[in-house]
């Protein structure tokens, strides 16, 4: 009674603070066991199953059945630059000194699938397809060693010819597809460290594509033909399938200081681990005296997410949150259902009649409790998911400690806005389960239906549900220079991180409120 | 018995939530298979299951079930009820048994609307979406053995997740709490399944998962390629609803109200 009394008295004074009324909703929030156990138990059961993920994410692959099975994935080349790269081509060159003009003709270029192992093996071949981003063409390369500097002019399967540099460096030339009624001509020059792509559709006419600039470009560079064929991803999986491809030159020239004039075959960057291992003899064949049939597999390009090789942190932290979500939400629904069981709600309202002012003071108390829980969880949870999946032998792409700590502040924030998303129904319902359920449902369920459902069908869920928040957790680079499986299974969400979060505060804001206006129309 | 279920019958009748939960369990569960089969499309490389697909709402449905479930047991305590029911009716674990069976039959009445919806929905928007016989997908149609199997199987999950529910309710007794657990076994496990890339771990979990066993029901092509074969699987539902109701009712038992 004595607070009712206080409580009027100091705000006919001016002191009715929102600080006390912070306080008062705290010492209920705190005082109540069962819910300080539970922001504990939140904060625990997101690292564990962060942990119990990460340990039965393991890198295992069997080529070729499962004698050929390794358990640590393959050495990942870094380019010119310090970035990861794939680098992995057939590659029919010889060295040239000094400064030289390579030019070759490109008149067929095709491709098709295959399963992983070495090509030859009876094995189910599939219909023929040329992925998007096969390249054949001529390089001038430092050396044939993986990750190494490198300028090329090639054709590719749907993005016309293009002169690429340093994996990371792109240019276009002319488009269309290559075939016998329309070849492409292509040439590098080099003059000293600089590196100059054209392309021609006769022979005659030349335009240039760009140039590419080097540093202490030695004197003896390898010069030659190659050809490499990235996965292919059927349309609606979140995994790639081997492919091969093989191109046919002509009119192949150097102008320059060539040591032996003879060509040699070499798989760069062969492993059996994804790209089949190509049988050097059989996959170059020399028909004239300067025309070739190449076949090659593999990619030259930045290293992104996606591929069979690389772990996801992201993925383990994911469901590592989901059980502390749930509890965080069932902690946030109690903390103002029970009032409306107990009674409570009209003591608390007697002593604070504004109430508009009582569920702001509610919501800050759970949504700040939620953050601090979902803070210690997912900090503990990158720690130790890091951990784990190294030491199964997972590939993890580089991630940045802005990044790390985006994805660990950004779920704390998801997990309290959550919570608030919760607090709100709970007010708006005043029944425990309906508002339990909700959450639950507008939460989780879509990403089930993400998981489950063929990949990219249901990306719309990830763009319009509160579970787009979860778009904060994503950590994996992406290339335009790959056509990778970007799915949300692979760690690519449709939104930016902060715009996903948005999504989720939208909702949450509604929600708000509805739940305000609510309680200030009902009666208790 | 006869007059628990009397008793437990009048209840749930005259709540005006029982068939306020029923009704969306339908729309819910039919409105989300719909969408879902209107956003898909056909693809010339690789198999849709397309009565599997049809029935996608399930995922849905069992949530709003499981609130039907949970309310049976804990509006009995929110309100002091379980203490007069009790009082009218001392073998506790027929009081349990009766509410178990009313419960069946609401799921199962819920359920075939549900799955009905559904089918026809199915019907309707699949051929649109290119799913035509010309493809090599039939019209959705009951006559199909596997059809009807994942048609009446899906009936059953809900049956079985709504036990499972009570039983969890009448262990903890809270309505929040018992849902946030119920959700929390139902959802965790295909999540957990789908990122963990061993191959022996995440056939297990398929295997042991509530949802991910029980809905093996659906599956209607490659029987082989599944962690668990359709009946087994619903056999392992089964047996989380069992262990919870048992659970359930030694503590129903063993507690004071």
């Amino acid at each position: 009674m004595t607070t009712g009394i206080i409580a009027h008295r100091s705000e006919a004074v001016g002191h009715d603070g929102f600080a006390q009324l912070l306080w008062a909703e705290w010492t209920k929030f705190r005082t109540v066991r069962g819910s300080v156990i539970a922001l504990g138990a939140a904060a625990l059961v997101i690292a564990l199953l962060s942990f119990v993920s990460a340990s039965g994410d393991r890198f295992s692959f069997c080529p070729t059945g499962r004698s050929s099975c390794t358990s640590r994935h393959p050495a990942v080349p870094t380019g010119p630059g310090g970035e990861p790269v794939t680098d992995s081509f057939m590659f029919v060159h010889q060295p040239l000194v000094g400064n030289g003009v390579v030019t070759a003709r490109v008149t067929s270029l095709s491709g098709r699938p295959v399963g992983g192992g070495p090509i030859g093996a009876p094995r189910a071949t599939m219909q023929p397809v040329l992925v998007p981003w096969a390249k054949a063409g001529i390089m001038v390369e430092r050396d044939t060693s993986q990750g190494a500097a490198y300028a090329a002019v090639m054709v590719t399967g749907t993005h016309g010819v293009r002169m690429q540099y340093d994996y990371t460096h792109d240019a276009p030339g002319l488009p269309g597809a290559v075939a016998m009624s329309s070849p492409r001509w292509l040439r590098l020059t080099r003059i000293g460290d600089i590196i100059t792509g054209y392309d021609s559709t006769d022979g005659s006419h030349w335009s240039k594509i760009g140039t590419a600039r080097f540093r202490d470009l030695p004197s003896a560079v390898q010069i030659g033909l190659f050809v490499t064929s990235p996965a292919y991803i059927p349309s609606g999986s979140n995994i790639g399938n081997p492919s091969v491809a093989t191109a046919s030159f002509d009119e192949v020239s150097v102008r320059g200081d060539l040591l032996t004039n003879s060509w040699t075959g070499d798989a760069i960057g062969a492993s059996a681990t994804f790209y089949p291992l190509l049988s050097t003899a059989s996959s170059w064949h020399r028909l004239a005296r300067n025309a070739f049939t190449i076949t090659g597999s593999g990619d030259i390009a930045p290293r992104v997410g996606g591929s069979v090789f690389n772990g996801d942190m992201g993925g383990s932290i994911l469901i590592g949150a989901i059980p502390g979500l749930i509890v965080l939400i069932v902690v946030a629904t109690l903390f103002v259902t029970s009032e409306y069981r107990r009674g409570l709600i009209r003591i608390t309202l007697t002593a604070s009649p504004r109430r508009g002012r009582v569920f702001a003071a509610k919501a800050l108390v759970v949504g700040s409790a939620a953050f601090a829980a979902g803070l210690v969880g997912t900090a503990l949870a990158v720690v130790i998911v890091h951990h784990v999946l190294i030491a199964n032998g997972n590939y993890l792409l580089p991630v940045s400690r802005l990044t790390e700590a985006r994805v660990i502040v950004g779920t704390a924030l998801l997990l309290a806005v959550a919570a608030v998303l919760a607090l709100a129904l709970g007010t708006a319902f005043r029944r425990g389960a309906a508002a339990v359920v909700t959450a639950i449902v507008l939460l989780v369920l879509p990403l089930i239906l993400v998981y489950t459902l063929p990949a990219g069908e249901s990306n719309w869920l990830m763009r319009l549900t509160p579970t787009a928040a979860f778009a904060v957790q994503g950590t994996q680079p992406s290339s335009p220079l790959v056509a990778s499986a970007y799915t949300v299974k692979n760690g690519y969400y449709p939104l930016a991180p902060w715009a996903g979060l948005a999504v989720l505060c939208g909702y949450a804001a509604i929600a708000l409120a509805s739940a305000t206006w609510l309680l200030r129309r009902r009666d208790v | 018995m006869r007059e628990a279920l009397h008793a437990e019958w009048t209840k749930l009748r005259t709540l005006a939530s029982t068939s306020w939960l029923l009704l969306s369990t339908a729309i819910l569960t039919v409105g989300m298979s719909a969408a879902v089969v209107a956003a898909s499309s056909y693809q010339p490389f690789g198999y849709q299951d397309t009565p599997k697909l049809s029935l996608t709402g399930i995922d849905i449905g069992q949530a709003v079930v499981s609130i039907l479930a949970v309310l049976m047991m804990s509006n009995e305590y929110s309100t002091g009820m379980i203490r007069t029911t009790l009082t009218a009716a001392p073998r506790r674990l027929v009081v349990l048994a009766a509410k178990a069976t009313l419960l069946t039959g609401a799921a199962v009445a819920g359920g075939i609307v549900a799955v009905s919806g559904c089918l026809v929905a199915g019907r309707l928007i699949l051929p649109s979406k290119g799913f035509t016989v010309a493809h090599g997908y039939p019209l959705l149609s009951l006559a199909h053995g596997a059809t009807l199997r994942a048609a009446g199987g899906s009936v059953l999950y809900l049956v079985l997740v709504s036990l499972f529910s009570l039983g969890v309710t009448t262990a903890i007794r809270d309505s929040a709490t018992a849902i946030g657990v119920v959700l929390g076994f139902l959802y965790l496990f295909p999540l957990l399944a789908q990122v963990v890339t061993d191959p022996a771990w995440h056939r297990h979990l398929e295997q042991i998962g509530p949802m991910t066993a029980g809905l093996a029901i659906q599956a209607t092509t490659d029987l082989r390629s599944l962690p668990i074969s359709p009946w087994a699987g619903l056999g392992v539902l089964a047996l989380w609803a069992g262990a919870a109701l048992a659970t359930g009712g030694i503590l129903l038992r063993l507690r004071d109200a």
